[in-house]
């Protein structure tokens, strides 16, 4: 069930500043140099705005790039562990857009499978997401061919829309999103029957994901369909860095002699060692392998094994990776190629 | 663009090369992106203008490109230097690939001995443009706490995505430095040690090498100005050593050789 | 009552030339500072320049680097590849802010034990003096609490 109100754009400072002293941390866009990240903020006026989407996802916010597990001390032949209780605060993330919001699905589906992941889900827990729709899109969005939309509502508990250069629609529609509400009931006025299609951009589908997905095991031999698409990748992690539902991790202890820490941190399929076998073999020793398997995974494995998509077509992959790579543009030519 | 076109027309169709490696219009107009040449219709949509920055030799060992036969690359400048530090490391063997260099003129220089490469380097300019002097002064001329708050700042945006290794033709260890693991030798962590014992190692593993290519910094999705750590010991290493990496196919690695009579006024 | 900063310095040194020649301050009996913590390499010329980062990383305030005069190489030339390693990686360092007051470089013969206390003990006094090295970045591993000197 969800209701309309109206927040207007200047009573955001108070908004972040009613949430901080609420004992929440504030995520929110920022911009530093050419690139804008979800980082900390107690004030507005460090939040960017009339950006297409940031360079980082926010993922970090549920996900850190490295996250200590346990700690270990070692003198003479003992070794002593102890745990290191996973951190999570209670998080409002601001201006995620809908398809950002749309990737703790993909990540809840992963990290709570078969069981709950330790690290993950007080995070997610404690997590709010304040979405903010897109007025506009460029070149490298596809997200209405992935199953959502720059209005979409799937993952934010309070889904904005920028209704005028004042005002936003504010959709409330969990418990989460009432609960802020409940924090700064003042900034929020009723609305009635505010239509937010009108300023919303307008994404045309490239292709459909689950026509891909049906697609998808028919092209897995296809060798010479992976090794045209991927002849210019040049297997660095970027993507998979920057995209909100890739959640590949390896654990890794970083040590001295006399103890250390043991932690988990962001790992990439992109990378050739990412298959390395002790014995040697690699079974993705070849990028086009590489280049399949990425896509497969998200758009055929994921679907299939844990009913989501690896993909909300945000694009980012797209507009960082060094060699051009477009997702998008591949998987729609993957929707034409012969099978 | 209509002489690099002929030439990779010509160089197919006699089957002097299976393959031309050049440029491709891109997803958007700022941008081009790698191109695969072995057709009629893609030698049609190869571009050449100031966006074609992206070193392509990086793809020489790459075993997907490898196979698919004797190539040709559409080189800049520091495309060539790239071949001749090659050669100079033993890594190519001469007269193995052919060089597509564009001149001012638009004319191409078909390249495939050694000899040839150092050869047409030797006309051209070199050393660092005044704005690159400049940009490296002006870092030198902050102080302590100034520089190192600017570093802290630029990796402590590193991601550990290594697109700077691989899009650097010289990084071209088989197992990195970051992937040796017993022990681990550098963290495996975008914490700021991590960050900052990546960058400051591909910054010396380089030095003396480095043919100033720029396509690490442009690969960086954080756009962290590493190629400013790789150029400032380019300008150590020439002025220190005397090193030029790139304009021979002859080994004289700084880092492997010395002089009795370096200087040393900081060595008690 | 607060204890006075005691600097932990690294000092890493060649077996050959600095190695003996501290083992020679030490048979002179001579004192000097305890604040030094010695890496004995074969040569100058197995340091990686990496060993230094790693230094800071794992809680030191000050290096010091040492090894046999140029010319007098046990292995004959490791000291000179050293040399320009140092030469090129010192201005790096510089250029990224990293405090090169904490880092030292000399050469001490197996002769030169007065050498030897000499150098520790100006290298600890001035690194004393900057304090501890509070903005490198540490390792996550690091040993937490703090080694008591002696």
């Amino acid at each position: 069930m969800s209701e309309q109100k109206i927040l207007q754009k200047k009573s955001l400072g108070e908004l972040v500043q009613k949430l901080t002293a609420a004992g929440n941390r504030v995520l929110a866009p920022v911009r530093s140099g050419e690139q804008l990240g979800f980082e900390e903020v107690t004030s507005p006026r460090k939040v960017a705005d009339d950006y297409i989407q940031t360079t980082r996802s926010a993922k970090a916010a549920v996900f850190p790039r490295y996250e200590p597990m346990l700690r270990f001390t070692l003198a003479g032949k003992d070794v002593s562990a102890e745990e290191i209780a996973p951190e999570s605060r209670p998080t409002v993330l601001f201006g995620p857009h809908p398809c950002d919001a749309a990737s703790f699905a993909t990540l809840t589906a992963v990290f709570t499978w078969d069981s709950g992941d330790a690290y993950f889900e007080p995070k997610l827990a404690k997590l709010t997401v304040i979405g903010l729709s897109c007025t506009k899109g460029d070149a490298y969005c596809f997200c209405t061919s992935v199953g959502g939309g720059p209005g979409d509502t799937r993952g934010s508990d309070i889904l904005l829309t920028p209704l005028d250069a004042n005002q936003y629609l504010a959709e409330i529609l969990t418990d989460k999103g009432r609960a802020v509400v409940a924090i700064a009931p003042t900034l929020f006025a009723n609305a009635n029957g505010q239509a937010k299609d009108r300023v919303l951009a307008k994404i045309a589908p490239r292709f459909t994901a689950k026509k891909i997905a049906e697609r998808l095991p028919a092209l897995f031999p296809k060798k010479e369909v992976w090794l045209e698409q991927s002849l210019r990748c040049v297997g660095c992690g970027c993507c998979a860095y920057v995209c909100p539902t890739c959640s590949c991790f390896d654990i890794q202890d970083e040590r001295d002699r006399y103890g250390g820490v043991r932690m988990r941190c962001w790992d990439s399929c992109g990378f050739g060692l990412f298959t390395l076998h002790a014995s040697g073999h690699n079974p993705r020793a070849v990028q086009s392998e590489r280049w399949r398997q990425r896509v497969m995974h998200k758009f055929s494995y994921q679907p299939e094994r844990l009913g989501v998509l690896g993909c909300v077509g945000c694009g980012r992959c797209s507009r960082s990776c060094p060699v051009d790579m477009n997702l998008g543009e591949h998987v729609g030519a993957l929707a034409e190629a012969k099978a | 663009m209509e002489a690099l076109r002929t030439k990779a027309r010509e160089l197919l169709e006699s089957g002097a090369v299976k393959v031309v490696i050049g440029y491709g219009a891109g997803s958007d107009p700022q941008r081009v992106r790698a191109l695969f040449a072995r057709t009629a219709d893609q030698v049609g949509q190869l571009v050449w203008d100031h966006r074609c920055r992206q070193n392509l030799a990086a793809y020489l060992i790459k075993p997907d490109v490898k196979a698919l036969g004797r190539m040709a690359i559409v080189a800049r400048p520091a495309t060539l230097r790239t071949i001749m530090q090659y050669a100079a490391e033993n890594q190519l063997a001469n007269d193995s690939i052919v060089l597509l260099a564009v001149t001012d003129d638009g004319q191409i220089a078909e390249l495939t001995s050694f000899a040839a490469i150092e050869e047409h380097l030797a006309a051209l300019p070199r050393g660092l443009t005044p704005e690159q002097q400049q940009e490296l002064d002006k870092i030198e001329k902050m102080s302590l706490d100034e520089r190192w708050a600017f570093w802290s700042a630029e990796v402590g945006r590193c991601i550990k995505c290594y697109a700077c290794r691989a899009a650097c033709p010289l990084c071209y260890c088989h197992r990195c430095i970051t992937d040796v693991n017993q022990p681990q030798w550098i963290p495996i962590a975008s914490d700021p040690l991590g960050n900052l014992e990546w960058n400051v190692v591909r910054a010396m593993h380089l030095a003396g090498r480095c043919v100033d290519c720029g396509s690490c910094a442009d690969a960086c999705p954080e756009g962290i100005r590493i190629d400013l750590l790789n150029r400032l010991l380019g300008r150590e290493a020439l002025t220190q050593f005397g090193a030029e990496p790139g304009y021979s196919p002859r080994k004289e690695y700084a880092l492997s050789s010395f002089k009795p009579d370096d200087k040393e006024e900081f060595i008690r | 009552m607060v204890a006075e900063f005691q600097p932990k310095v690294v000092a890493f040194v060649c077996n050959w030339c600095t190695y003996a020649g501290a083992d020679l301050t030490g048979t002179s009996r001579i004192k000097y500072s305890p604040n030094v913590r010695m890496v004995r390499l074969p040569c100058t010329g197995r340091i990686d320049f990496m060993l230094l980062l790693q230094a800071f990383g794992q809680g030191a305030d000050g290096i010091i680097v040492s090894g046999c005069h140029p010319g007098d190489c046990h292995y004959t030339s490791g000291n000179f590849h050293a040399r320009r390693r140092w030469i090129l990686f010192r201005r790096l360092l510089d250029f990224m802010g990293v405090d090169l007051r904490r880092v030292h470089f000399a050469w001490v013969s197996a002769a030169e034990g007065a050498k030897w206390a000499e150098l520790v003990n100006s290298v600890v006094d001035e690194v004393g003096k900057l304090g501890p090295y509070e903005t490198f970045p540490r390792r996550l591993g690091r040993r937490q609490e703090a080694v008591e000197v002696a």
